[in-house]
């Protein structure tokens, strides 16, 4: 399994020889560094540790700057860590980049979804919305949420209002469609979770059943 | 510029013939015919044009048999080979949708004449001699290749 880390750059499109538009959404991602090596003796697992995005020497706490020093690299905005089955094939201070990734493999991209406050069911929960007119008074409101004295309470878990988006979200098996090595792009098929400029991390698809289309 | 408009702009066509909204213009659109492969030509007015980059389409409708007949053509589209326009149109507004209600003579557009009509013709030419421009290059590389 491969990992790399970038940002969602945003959505276009283009076409195919017969005219059929293929949506893409763009990833600037990596180049990382590997900027640990965990294994089964020290850490009791195996995974190496990816930086990406250089930040100021002046706006890296110390210990992160001297963690970074370690791998020779200027302190990263984002660290992130790929579990292994076995040992590590790579070392500290090796270099990631989108050249990892095959154009027409499936991957994963996990971000943060947009967030979207205090939502209603109607939004959040994806309910029926009642009728605007001939009198009716309930157009976004949830409905029932239980029965009477028995069972004499709302269930636990039951779909209502509240905070919605601004979770970890991850798409699953996406189809690659092209890898651009020179300006570390990956154009993956559909939608990404996340605003444009979102922190994103792109893994080959751990099920790896194709999505329709 | 952002990586977004930097990728159109490769994934796209590099010129798009000059089209306004009111021109009257001939779409050369490739159909499948079986396994043969066509030109047709839809030959209309321009309702409207919408999008921005990529995604930038053109409305465009005609009278067939007494029936109104739209089509909406991406322009960036393979498919859509070449727009030319055999009539300028001189109109006010960005949608025609008004012309859907009406009938016969009605439907007219005023034709464009005058200064703006050259000024127009001259653009076309300018971007007519780009267009063979640029695929003259790209004949020039596919036979290097």
């Amino acid at each position: 399994m491969t990992l790399i880390l970038g940002r969602k750059r945003g959505m276009t499109q283009f076409f195919e020889e017969d005219g059929k538009v293929v949506p893409v959404t763009i990833v600037e991602a990596g180049p990382c560094v590997v900027t640990q090596v965990r294994n089964q003796e020290t850490d009791g697992y195996d995974a190496i540790q990816l930086g990406f995005e250089d930040i100021k020497d002046s706006r890296a706490a110390k210990p992160q700057r001297i963690h970074c020093e370690k791998a020779k690299t200027a302190p990263k905005r984002f660290l992130r860590e790929r579990r292994l089955d076995g040992p590590a094939e790579h070392a500290v201070g090796d270099a990631i980049t989108v050249e990892a990734f095959e154009p027409g493999q499936l991957i994963d991209v996990t971000g943060t979804s947009k967030g979207r406050g205090f939502s209603g069911t109607i939004k959040r929960h994806g309910f029926s919305r009642g009728a605007e007119t001939h009198g009716c008074m309930n157009v976004r409101q949830p409905g029932a949420i239980g029965a009477c004295a028995y069972p004499g309470r709302v269930f636990k878990g039951t779909r209502m209002s509240g905070h919605f988006g601004a979770e970890r979200t991850t798409a699953k098996n996406l189809k690659l469609v092209r890898v651009d090595a020179e300006r570390g792009l990956l154009f993956v098929r559909g939608s990404v979770p996340g605003p444009n400029g979102g922190f994103v991390q792109v893994r080959t698809a751990k099920t790896g059943m194709p999505a329709k289309g | 510029m952002n990586v977004i408009d930097t990728i159109e702009r490769e994934l796209g066509k590099p010129v798009l013939p000059q089209v306004n909204v009111g021109d009257t213009v001939q779409v050369h659109y490739l159909i499948r015919e079986g396994e043969k492969e066509r030109v047709q030509l839809f030959i209309g007015t321009i309702l409207a044009a919408k999008g921005r980059g990529i995604r930038k389409t053109i409305t465009v409708r005609r009278i067939v048999q007494g029936e109104g007949v739209e089509r909406i053509f991406p322009l960036h589209s393979p498919r859509v080979q070449d727009v030319t326009v055999t009539r300028r149109g001189s109109v006010r507004r960005s949608k025609l949708y008004y012309l859907r209600d009406r009938v016969g003579k009605a439907t007219r557009v005023t034709e464009l004449l005058g200064e703006k009509a050259r000024r127009s013709k001259a653009q076309d030419k300018a971007i007519r001699a780009e267009m063979a421009a640029v695929e003259a290059q790209a004949g020039e590389q596919e036979a290097e290749a």
